[in-house]
């Protein structure tokens, strides 16, 4: 295909340095803490990290879905070069669902439960577009025939409930794919469901977003998912982002020592029947995070300057890393 | 792993670590069915004609399975395979609808008195859901201690120093014994649901997802607690998981279940290098490798079919790309295929 290369086109979604805290009764969360990433027309980004980490906050925050006691306190998210966390209400609801849209991990946040599939699909369109009520319908067949759900005519006059979790979660896709949305924010969308079903899920976002040019930001706890359906991938740890780059690159040698650490523990890295390499301690609690670089505690490489918070760096061209000693030995040899 | 490798037909062989002893555990022919049973208005329509019936769900199907002393055996399948089922029958906590299950060598429906209890006790389980499986209004100590108490393992007066066994092995802080379940997090929490296990000196463990809802870097801890306990306490495991490559870890034989039935069983590495059955190839072509990069998704035709009604004959067939018409009508039998392999195919017939 003769689409224009990332590198010259402007990205679909640029984020830079958003920050989002609640603000508790027992302090200040500091969930999104400074997170900068990019995605190119077209292009999947995987947004990955463990429980606590802040990828699904950084998904909300794009679709303005951050509810008090949460707040955008700071940084921008250029979406196609505006800034999403400077609309209002009503501007921002013009673009959610319209040209952005948001795939949950449980298909049944996006699904009404007691209204057939025509009525939420055909609504949907018609939310943002003066069409007929024949034509809705028309889109909302296409969409569904598009994820590749059989007969999407008897389908359409279907509840939820009688849709398999795997076809539920199409049913949401499709809805998300009404208006070709420029960008798809999807948190989790096939941790819930069997291997062979997220195979097949997989393989039709692949195939969307080669077509459709709809960039995607695809978060998920899971590296081996990103490994093979990601361009770029994002890892965050306690809010930040610790590493950026291409998905090839970082997962052959990653630069963080806590990237390091998370393909290391993947089971299938390691030799099998030996223990496997794991990252010592657990998480830090948001409310409390300790002075400098929040994985020093767990940190290998760990030294007196990791007191200071390090910037996140271009070690690398193209290769970003939050760390005062990445394994840039590693690179050199890989 | 030599004993995984060995042939899997048991005789009365003298006991030693090898295939020819009893295995530790062995189901023949269990099968567990739940039914819905009709209500008042379904039993009325039924007097008055209408053709409701009740409804069966075969969640297990006649199942073998055997498990020697030493062994650990990953169960996989997807939702609805039955793997959990099977493996609460295992552990003794659900009773089977039909067949019969060993322990070392005896029927356990059999067993009597103090041998049954020893028996029960002997076999135990570790949860998926670490927040579900523990009591939130019981102290850790409590939670750790009251089998081992009311079994005899222990007394009162060395209650705290067998707890605080139970937990430092489990690698938690005894100092933390007095605290409730909400507050640890998910990691711990699964700590304590095996020092529960553990603290009544089983030999067989029964893995359901243990690890499932787990972040990466803690599943790698306790898949390797799980090893230093096995290598410490000779301990035999059913791991059951749909995680493929926790069970490729951690496994000496593979046992994998499709809509209630055990399609193939062999030695891990068979299972990865030389898997036979279609369904078995295509559940390993859709696990995603950290290692394959870009792009390489390839699917498997179709939906997992409602256990409640699942397809005539080889319950894969509707999804199979091998299919042919013997498959929509008889069912395939477990066969060995290849040394410690055995699948349920009728393709292997045809060569």
């Amino acid at each position: 295909m003769a689409e224009p290369s990332p590198h010259s086109a402007p990205p679909t979604l640029e984020v830079r340095n958003l920050q989002t805290h609640f603000f508790t009764r027992a302090g200040v969360v500091r969930a999104v803490d400074d997170v900068s990433f990019t995605i190119g027309r077209g292009k999947v980004l995987g947004l990955v990290g463990e429980s606590g980490s802040g990828k699904t906050v950084t998904g909300f925050s794009i679709m303005g879905l951050v509810d008090p006691p949460g707040r955008i306190v700071g940084g921008s998210i250029l979406f196609q070069g505006r800034d999403l966390a400077k609309l209002s209400e009503e501007e921002m609801r013009h673009l959610r669902g319209n040209r952005i849209a948001m795939i949950f991990q449980d298909p049944m946040m996006t699904l009404n439960p007691v209204l057939r599939i025509d009525t939420q699909m055909i609504e949907t369109v018609q939310a943002h577009e003066k069409v007929s009520e024949e034509e809705a319908r028309g889109r909302a067949r296409d969409a569904l025939g598009m994820v590749g759900i059989p007969s999407p005519d008897e389908r359409l006059k279907s509840y939820p409930h009688q849709f398999s979790g795997g076809m539920r979660q199409r049913v949401a896709i499709a809805i998300a794919l009404l208006h070709r949305p420029d960008l798809i924010v999807a948190d989790e969308p096939t941790t819930a469901l069997d291997v062979t079903i997220q195979g097949q899920i997989l393989a039709e976002v692949q195939k969307l977003c080669a077509t459709t040019g709809t960039a995607m930001l695809w978060i998920t706890h899971d590296l081996s998912v990103v490994a093979g359906l990601a361009d770029d991938i994002a890892v965050m740890y306690a809010g930040r982002v610790v590493e950026f780059g291409d998905v090839g690159e970082v997962l052959d040698a990653p630069l963080h020592p806590y990237t390091h650490g998370l393909i290391g523990s993947v089971p299938s890295r390691n030799k099998r029947g030996e223990p496997l390499r794991q990252i010592p301690g657990m998480t830090p609690s948001l409310l409390k995070l300790p002075e400098g670089c929040s994985f020093r505690a767990r940190c290998p490489r760990a030294q007196e300057d990791c007191l200071v918070m390090p910037a996140l760096h271009d070690w690398l061209p193209g290769r970003l890393a939050r760390c005062h000693h990445p394994h840039l030995d590693e690179v050199a040899t890989a | 792993m030599s004993q995984a490798q060995m042939p899997m037909q048991a005789t009365n062989a003298p006991r030693s670590f090898s295939d020819t002893e009893t295995p530790m555990v062995e189901l023949r022919g269990v099968s567990r069915r739940f039914a819905k049973k009709l209500d008042i208005a379904a039993k009325l329509a039924r007097r008055l004609g209408a053709s409701v019936r009740e409804e069966i769900v075969h969640a297990v199907d006649r199942v073998d399975l055997r498990v020697r002393k030493g062994e650990v055996v990953g169960l996989v399948g997807e939702s609805g395979c039955g793997k959990s089922t099977l493996g609460r029958i295992v552990a003794g906590i659900l009773p089977q609808s039909e067949g019969e299950v060993f322990w070392n060598g005896e029927n356990v429906a059999a067993m009597q008195g103090e041998a049954a209890k020893i028996g029960k006790l002997r076999r135990q389980m570790i949860f998926q859901d670490p927040y579900a499986s523990l009591n939130p209004r019981m102290r850790v100590a409590d939670i750790v201690g009251e089998a081992p108490l009311v079994h005899g393992l222990t007394t009162r007066g060395k209650f705290d120093g067998y707890v605080d066994e139970q937990m430092r092995r489990a690698g938690l802080d005894p100092a933390f014994k007095r605290r409730y379940p909400h507050q640890f997090s998910g990691g711990q929490r699964q700590r304590i649901g095996i020092a529960r296990a553990l603290a009544v000196a089983p030999e067989f463990i029964v893995c359901d997802e243990a690890v499932a809802a787990l972040d990466v870097s803690i599943q790698a801890q306790i898949l390797n607690l799980f090893m230093q306990l096995r290598k410490d306490l000779d301990l035999t495991y059913l791991f059951i998981s749909h995680d493929l490559g926790v069970v490729e870890h951690l496994s000496d034989r593979v046992v994998i279940m499709y809509l209630g039935r055990v399609v193939e069983e062999a030695p891990t590495e068979r299972v990865f290098a030389a898997a036979n059955h279609p369904y078995t190839q295509s559940l390993l072509n859709s696990v995603p490798r950290i290692g394959n990069r870009k792009r390489a998704f390839t699917t498997v035709k179709g939906e997992i079919p409602s256990p409640l009604n699942p397809p005539p004959g080889c319950h894969f067939h509707p999804r199979c790309p091998h299919a042919f018409e013997r498959c929509r009508v008889e069912v395939p039998v477990l066969r060995e295929i290849a040394p410690g392999q055995r699948s349920a195919c009728h393709l292997n017939d045809a060569a």
